[in-house]
């Protein structure tokens, strides 16, 4: 897919999203919430650790031979009755998509939760050819009629208050005017859903998992919406990923176990619903897509990000995304495993997004499918430094400081200059528009002499025994 | 009697030299007469972070050069000991001398309580003291056990502090959140790094932290840079300068 120029600039959405104060802690309250139920349903599995380990083990497994894979699931799934399509990219995944609705004649369709339509612009593609796509998942369907895209992949409206849903659905659906009692409103919706559910010609959905063994695929919801809307109508379209396949029905256990856990601090999803072929006179469509997925997997450094079973749990930890919202990334897949698949489609509109992260490792420790985050990430900032797209003066300022450092001397000097230069100059000289580092800290209080320097007057005087 | 280099980190030679000194004092007297050379100055990090694997090498190489002639090498930063031990592989693509430094480098308090097998320490500490956890000797060391992970309850720093006399730890409601420091992180992303900062201050502030300590003086500067700027009465001290026997003022 080509994506458009302008850059990302991370730090600047960020910066306007912490400008808020009382929004960005709500916001971070708010996902910090999902990930202690999180912690507190990990910690309940003393085999969670070995869990782990053995999803990571399946899924390398899995991509080690994903084209053997995916032929067997394409045979099995063809064996059950359903059609597999294959699709470059995301042109080719929804011209598919179009063409298949078109000869059903469909004219409405309601989705379920799916990144990776979301990835492929789906929605906007469909209505442009004359077909209205409802979103079913309440999140997702919010964020569809305020006309914005979801900021988080499993928490699509994490970022609205309900508040703003209150009074969203006072404008659309007619409820009454500064309500925000959650259940209300949740009746509201769900109310709507039904009636497009019911008139819907065909229903979307993704794909959590797609088992090569049994050509079956699993998708996983908590509001049943995947099943409402694919049970009613005759036409079913699953768009699946091809690093969503594991080899065998038994190998579920392991992920279904995680997800849940991992995405929401739930046992397992409320939904967990298996699609084996079509149902009785319907058609199950299954597109499988590539979207530069194969580049990944031939990337020893990346491969692993497509382990990834899209929890969300790195989201939930990050505090950079807690603290900047997930619309500040820019793409679909916010947050540190966005920061990796996005560059990897467009190195130069996001080249903020590896540095939008302060190292911290939590994503790596908290995903449950063993993705190396953090090292990919700092990776992927070695890459764009090599391709020339860093900043003018975060290049210059680092060869400055390795030709300082490697010189002790003038290291020593350098230091003793800018120390003088903290005692005497006056405060301007230091705290102006050119050093963020004092728009809200001091620096630190510089000391007469540094270690090295005592160090020398020291043992000149006094020479170390031994 | 093994031959210990004492690496000092470039912030700490030049903004916080009592760092250094309190960590020689606390290592001899444990019998451990640490020398300090003159290079290398810095791990590296701050150039390899920003993705200049070109301008960290040489720094790496340094490193290797001249430390790798001592039986221990000692640091207290569980950050640039990261660098060292984790990241100096990519660098150096595995040079024989690298492998035999890697395993001799030691963060300050796994230095102790692993390699000297110190007692922890019964000296007087009087004070309400909040442990940061930072993060690279946490999830990259594995100082401590990182709240994500699940398995047995440990953590270096607190084992060390724990048994000081008249010493209170306080609990956090987020024990192991990142400061917001990460290097070239706090001034590229200022408004989050500070953001970041300010929540954790609260933390501590909530928790009645008298006194802030990490094994990382990288994240205390921030942290204190932050707390000087709004004259909050909580005083930041690196552990080796608690061991050592420091005060707040």
């Amino acid at each position: 897919m080509t994506e458009s120029l302008p850059i990302i600039d991370h730090p600047a959405a960020a910066a306007r999203f912490v400008d808020d104060g009382a929004r960005t802690g709500w916001h971070d309250q708010a996902l910090w919430f999902v990930r202690v139920k999180r912690d507190r349903q990990a910690h309940g599995l003393p085999e969670w650790e070995a869990l782990r380990e053995q999803a990571a083990a399946i899924k390398s497994h899995t991509i080690s031979r994903l084209a053997d894979y995916l032929e067997q699931f394409e045979r099995e799934a063809t064996r059950r009755g359903a059609v597999v399509h294959w699709a470059r990219d995301a042109e080719q995944h929804n011209a598919i998509v179009l063409e298949i609705l078109r000869r059903h004649g469909a004219r409405k369709v309601a989705k379920s939760k799916s990144m990776l339509t979301e990835e492929c612009h789906l929605n906007p593609f469909l209505q442009r050819h004359g077909i209205e796509v409802v979103d079913t998942d309440l999140g997702e369907w919010i964020v569809q009629l305020r006309n914005e895209p979801p900021s988080h992949i499993v928490l699509p409206a994490i970022h609205i208050k309900k508040e703003e849903v209150g009074e969203l659905f006072h404008r659309v659906l007619g409820t009454e005017a500064g309500a925000t009692d959650p259940k209300y409103l949740v009746e509201a919706a769900r109310t709507r859903l039904r009636e497009v559910f019911l008139a819907a010609d065909a229903g979307i959905t993704g794909v959590n998992f797609g088992v090569a063994e049994s050509g079956g695929i699993v998708v996983c919801t908590n509001e049943g919406n995947a099943d409402l809307g694919v049970s009613l109508g005759k036409l079913h379209i699953a768009c699946m990923g091809i690093e969503k396949l594991i080899p065998r029905c038994g190998d579920l256990g392991v992920f279904l176990r995680l997800l849940g856990r991992s995405a929401t601090g739930q046992p397992i999803t409320s939904y967990s619903s298996h699609f084996h072929g079509p149902i009785r006179d319907g058609e199950l469509h299954i597109v499988l897509l590539d979207n530069g997925r194969s580049e990944i997997l031939a990337s020893d450094d990346f491969r692993r990000a497509l382990h990834c079973i899209r929890c969300g749990a790195c989201m939930n930890t990050c505090p950079v995304y807690r603290r900047s919202g997930g619309h500040s990334y820019g793409a679909t897949v916010p947050g540190p495993i966005g920061s990796i698949l996005n560059p990897a489609r467009d190195a130069e509109k996001y080249s903020t997004l590896p540095f939008a992260c302060s190292l911290c490792a939590s994503c790596s420790d908290v995903c449950p499918v063993g993705i190396n985050l953090h090292e990919q990430l700092l990776i992927w900032r070695e890459r764009i430094a090599a391709r020339g797209i860093l900043s003018g003066t975060k290049r210059l300022a680092m060869k400055f400081a390795s030709h300082l450092l490697r010189r002790p001397a003038l290291f020593a000097f350098a230091g003793a200059l800018a120390r003088w230069g903290l005692r005497h100059l006056p405060r301007f000289a230091f705290y102006h528009a050119l050093n963020p580092w004092g728009r809200q800290r001091e620096l630190p209080i510089p000391p007469r002499r540094s270690f090295r320097q005592e160090y020398r007057k020291r043992h000149e005087r006094q020479p170390p025994r031994g | 009697m093994p031959r210990v280099a004492l690496f000092v980190p470039c912030y700490i030679d030049q903004f916080y030299p009592d760092v250094a000194w309190a960590t020689l004092e606390v290592l001899e007297r444990h019998g451990v007469r640490a020398k300090v050379p003159e290079m290398p100055t810095c791990c590296g990090q701050p150039m390899a972070n920003t993705g200049c694997v070109n301008e960290a090498r040489p720094l790496a190489e340094q490193f290797v050069e001249v430390l790798g002639r001592f039986d221990h090498v000692v640091c207290p930063s569980g950050s640039c000991t990261a660098m060292v031990r984790q990241h100096y592989e990519h660098l150096l693509h595995g040079r024989t001398d690298y492998v035999a430094l890697r395993n001799k480098t030691w963060e300050l308090t796994e230095y102790l309580l692993d390699v000297l097998r110190i007692d922890p320490p019964r000296s007087p500490f009087p004070y309400r003291v909040g442990l940061h956890q930072s993060c690279h000797g946490l999830r990259e060391l594995r100082l401590g056990s990182s709240s994500e992970t699940v398995g047995p309850r440990f953590s270096k720093a607190q084992k060390l502090l724990e048994s000081m006399q008249g010493i209170q730890l306080v609990k956090l409601t987020r024990p192991d959140e990142c400061c917001g420091f990460g290097g070239t992180f706090a001034v590229q992303e200022e408004a989050i790094s500070c953001r970041m900062g300010l929540d954790r201050i609260h933390d501590h502030e909530q928790a009645g932290t008298e006194v802030l300590t990490a094994n990382d003086m990288s994240c205390l500067m921030h942290l204190d840079g932050l707390l000087r700027r709004d004259r909050r009465p909580i005083r930041v001290l690196h552990i080796a300068q608690i061991l050592a026997g420091r005060t707040p003022n």
